[in-house]
C-alpha cells in the first residue's frame, strides 16, 4: 500500500514538471514579441529592452523556464499585464468561486446521477432505464454553454425568477445562492450523463455476475442484494466522481463565461481577451496542479477502497 | 442477450457462407433503429453543410439593419434573421460547414497521428514506450476544455489555431488506446506465430496489428467527434475559433446572446443544431460500439 502511494506520487511529479513546461511555452507559442504587445506604440527600443530585462526575456529560454519556475514554487506567479496586481492574488479569489460552484454541481449531478444509474441498473429495460438512457445521452451531448443560454432565458428572461449574471458581491449568502443556481445546473449536466452512465454500466456488470444470483437464490432480500451490487461497483463509481470534479473544476471555463461568475474561468476569459499571458498561465498552471494532485488522491483513496488495486 | 430474446426474423442471418466481420458489423448497424434514426439526421446535416453554397437562399454575410432579429417564420426568413439582419438559415447552413471542419479535422488528425504512435509504442515497447507515454501523460494533467481553451488562447483566435489546439487534446487520447489495444493483441499467440515464421516487423505491424487495433481506436474516435464539436464551437463562443464575420454555430450563439431580450427563439438556434449534431454523432458511436461488440 505504502510502496504503491510512494511509488504513484513520484509518477506525479513528472507530470506536474511537464504540465509546467507547456504552461511556460504559452508565452512563446503567442504570436509575436510578448512584450510589443503590451508596450505603447510609441516607446523607444530602449524602452522596449528594458521592459524586456525586467521580465526577463532576453535570457536563454531553458535559463528564462528555471527563473520562472523557481518564482512558481514559491507562489509567485509574476504579474497582470492589464492590472499589474500580483497574478496569485487574482488566482486565489477566484479560484474560491469556481471551488464553491464545482462543489456545489458536483453534489447535484453525483447524487441525480447515482440514483438514475443504480435504478436504470435494477430496473434494466424498464421506463425507468430508458428514462434515465435519454438523461446520459443528452448529458453528454449538449453543449453546456447553450445549455446555460436556454436556462437565462427561461429563468431569467421570461420567468425572472432568478438573476443571470454575476456573483452578488455583497449581497449576502443568499443572493449568492440565487446567482449560483443556474450555473450549478448548467455545470452539472455533462457529469449527470457521464455519472448515469458509469454508474448504470458499472451496476449492470455485477449485477450480472454469478454470485448475485447466489444471493437471491439463496433468498436474500433485494435491499441486501442492492447493498452488494453497490459495494461491488463502489471503486469504478469513485473514479469517475473524482474525474468529474476535476472536470467541473477545470472545464467550467465556459459556463463560468455564460454566466459571468467571477471564478478562474471567467478570469481566464478576460486575460485571452486582453492577451495577459501571466494571468493565463498562472490561471493554467493553478487548475493543472489542482487537477493532478485530485487524480492522485482519486488513486490513493481507491486503494483504500479496493485494495486489490494497489496489488498491480 | 439481444439475441436470445431477438424473434427469429431478427436473428442474423445465418445461412450459407458466415459472413465476414465487417459485413457483419454494417448488417447489424443497419438493423438498429437507433442508428439509422442517428446516421439520417447526421447524414442531412452533413449533406446540407455541403450543399451550403447551393441551398441557402441568401448570402450569409450579407445583412439588413431594417430586419434585424426577425423572428421565426418571418416572410421570406423562414428562421428569422440575426443582431445584423441576416438570413439565420443562411448562416446555419454554412455554419455547420465550419463547425464540422473545425471538429471532424482535428479527430482524424488525432486519429491518424494517435494510432500510428500509440501502435508504435505499444509494440516496440520499452524506452519508446516510455517516453511516448509519459509524454502522452503530461497532456493529461489538463482537462480537455482548458487544454484547448490553454493553447487556443495563446495561440490566439483563428480557424487554423484551433485545429492545432483540438489536435493537441485529441492526439494524446487516441494514443492511450491505441497503445493499451496495441499490448493486448501483442500478447497473442498468432502474432507470435507470425513471428516464428519469418514476418518482419513491418509486416507484422501492417497485416496483422492494424487489423486488430483498428476496431477499438475507431470506436473510441467517433466517441470522441462530439466532444470535439462542442469544444470546436465552445472555441468560437468564447472568441478564439473563427473569426467575425464567417459563419460558425459557436460564433452565432456567442454574438446572438446579448439578443435573448429582444428575441428569445433565433438566439438559440446555433446551440439547437450543435446540439443535434452532437448527439447524432454519439448515438451513432454508440451503435457502432455494440455492432463491433467493444466495451467501452
Amino acid at each position: 500500500m505504502w510502496a504503491y502511494a510512494g511509488r504513484r506520487l513520484l509518477l506525479a511529479i513528472p507530470t506536474l514538471l511537464g504540465a509546467s513546461i507547456i504552461v511556460f511555452a504559452m508565452v512563446h507559442l503567442a504570436p509575436g514579441d510578448p512584450i510589443a504587445a503590451v508596450m505603447p506604440a510609441e516607446s523607444s527600443q530602449a524602452e522596449i529592452e528594458a521592459t524586456k530585462r525586467a521580465y526577463g526575456f532576453d535570457k536563454p529560454l531553458p535559463v528564462q523556464y528555471l527563473v520562472w519556475l523557481g518564482h512558481v514554487v514559491q507562489g509567485d506567479l509574476g504579474r497582470s499585464i492589464a492590472t499589474r496586481r500580483p497574478v496569485i492574488l487574482d488566482v486565489r479569489d477566484s479560484l474560491v468561486n469556481s471551488l464553491v460552484l464545482a462543489l456545489s454541481s458536483s453534489a447535484l449531478s453525483f447524487v441525480l446521477g447515482i440514483a438514475l444509474g443504480l435504478l436504470a441498473a435494477f430496473r434494466q429495460g424498464r421506463a425507468l432505464d430508458k428514462i434515465a438512457s435519454a438523461v446520459a445521452i443528452v448529458g453528454v451531448s449538449v453543449p453546456h454553454y447553450w445549455a446555460g443560454i436556454i436556462l437565462i432565458i427561461v429563468f431569467s428572461v421570461q420567468l425572472n425568477w432568478l438573476p443571470a449574471m454575476g456573483a452578488a458581491d455583497g449581497g449576502g449568502p443568499l443572493e449568492y445562492l440565487r446567482h449560483m443556481a443556474l450555473p450549478t445546473v448548467a455545470l452539472s449536466l455533462i457529469p449527470l450523463g457521464v455519472i448515469t452512465r458509469v454508474v448504470r454500466s458499472a451496476a449492470l456488470d455485477i449485477l450480472n455476475q454469478e454470485f448475485v444470483l447466489a444471493l437471491r437464490a439463496k433468498g436474500l432480500a433485494a435491499r441486501r442484494v442492492f447493498t452488494h451490487v453497490v459495494k461491488n461497483s463502489a471503486p469504478q463509481i469513485f473514479t469517475v466522481l473524482g474525474l468529474q470534479f476535476g472536470f467541473q473544476l477545470g472545464g467550467s471555463v465556459l459556463v463560468e463565461a455564460v454566466f459571468s461568475w467571477p471564478g478562474t474561468g471567467y478570469l481566464l476569459n478576460l486575460a485571452i481577451f486582453q492577451r495577459d499571458i501571466p494571468v493565463l498561465q498562472g490561471v493554467i498552471l493553478v487548475l493543472a496542479t489542482f487537477f493532478v494532485l485530485l487524480n492522485l488522491a482519486v488513486d490513493l483513496l481507491q486503494t483504500l477502497v479496493d485494495p486489490r488495486i494497489a496489488r498491480h | 442477450m439481444a439475441i436470445a430474446t431477438a424473434l427469429p426474423h431478427e436473428l442474423e442471418p445465418v445461412a450459407g457462407a458466415p459472413m465476414s466481420y465487417w459485413r457483419t458489423v454494417a448488417w447489424r448497424l443497419a438493423h438498429d433503429r437507433m442508428t439509422l434514426v442517428a446516421g439520417s439526421a447526421l447524414a442531412l446535416i452533413v449533406l446540407s453543410a455541403v450543399l451550403a453554397p447551393w441551398l441557402a437562399p441568401y448570402d450569409p454575410n450579407a445583412g439588413s439593419i431594417r430586419l434585424r432579429l426577425a423572428p421565426v417564420g418571418a416572410p421570406a426568413h423562414i428562421l428569422g434573421t440575426d443582431e445584423q439582419g441576416r438570413d439565420m438559415l443562411s448562416r446555419l447552413l454554412w455554419g455547420g460547414r465550419m463547425t464540422l471542419v473545425a471538429a471532424l479535422t482535428p479527430v482524424l488528425i488525432g486519429f491518424v497521428l494517435g494510432t500510428g504512435l500509440g501502435v508504435l509504442a505499444g509494440y516496440v515497447g520499452g524506452l519508446t514506450n516510455t517516453l511516448v507515454m509519459r509524454t502522452m501523460d503530461i497532456f493529461y494533467a489538463f482537462p480537455a476544455v482548458l487544454l484547448a481553451i490553454a493553447i487556443s488562447g495563446a495561440l490566439g483566435p483563428g480557424l487554423p489555431n484551433t485545429l492545432i489546439s483540438l489536435s493537441i487534446v485529441f492526439v494524446p487520447r487516441v494514443v492511450r488506446v491505441a497503445e493499451s489495444a496495441t499490448v493486448q493483441v501483442k500478447g497473442l499467440e498468432y502474432i507470435a506465430a507470425a513471428r516464428a515464421s519469418g514476418a518482419g516487423v513491418g509486416a507484422i505491424m501492417r497485416h496483422h496489428l492494424f487489423a486488430n487495433v483498428l476496431g477499438p481506436i475507431l470506436v473510441f474516435a467517433s466517441t470522441q467527434v462530439s466532444l470535439s464539436i462542442i469544444l470546436a464551437a465552445g472555441l468560437s463562443f468564447l472568441g478564439l475559433g473563427v473569426t467575425p464575420p464567417a459563419a460558425e454555430w459557436g460564433l452565432m450563439l456567442n454574438t446572438l446572446r446579448q439578443s435573448i431580450y429582444v428575441n428569445a427563439v433565433v438566439p438559440a438556434l446555433p446551440g439547437l443544431a450543435i446540439f443535434v449534431t452532437s448527439m447524432a454523432f454519439n448515438l451513432l458511436s454508440d451503435g457502432l460500439r455494440d455492432a463491433m461488440e467493444i466495451r467501452a
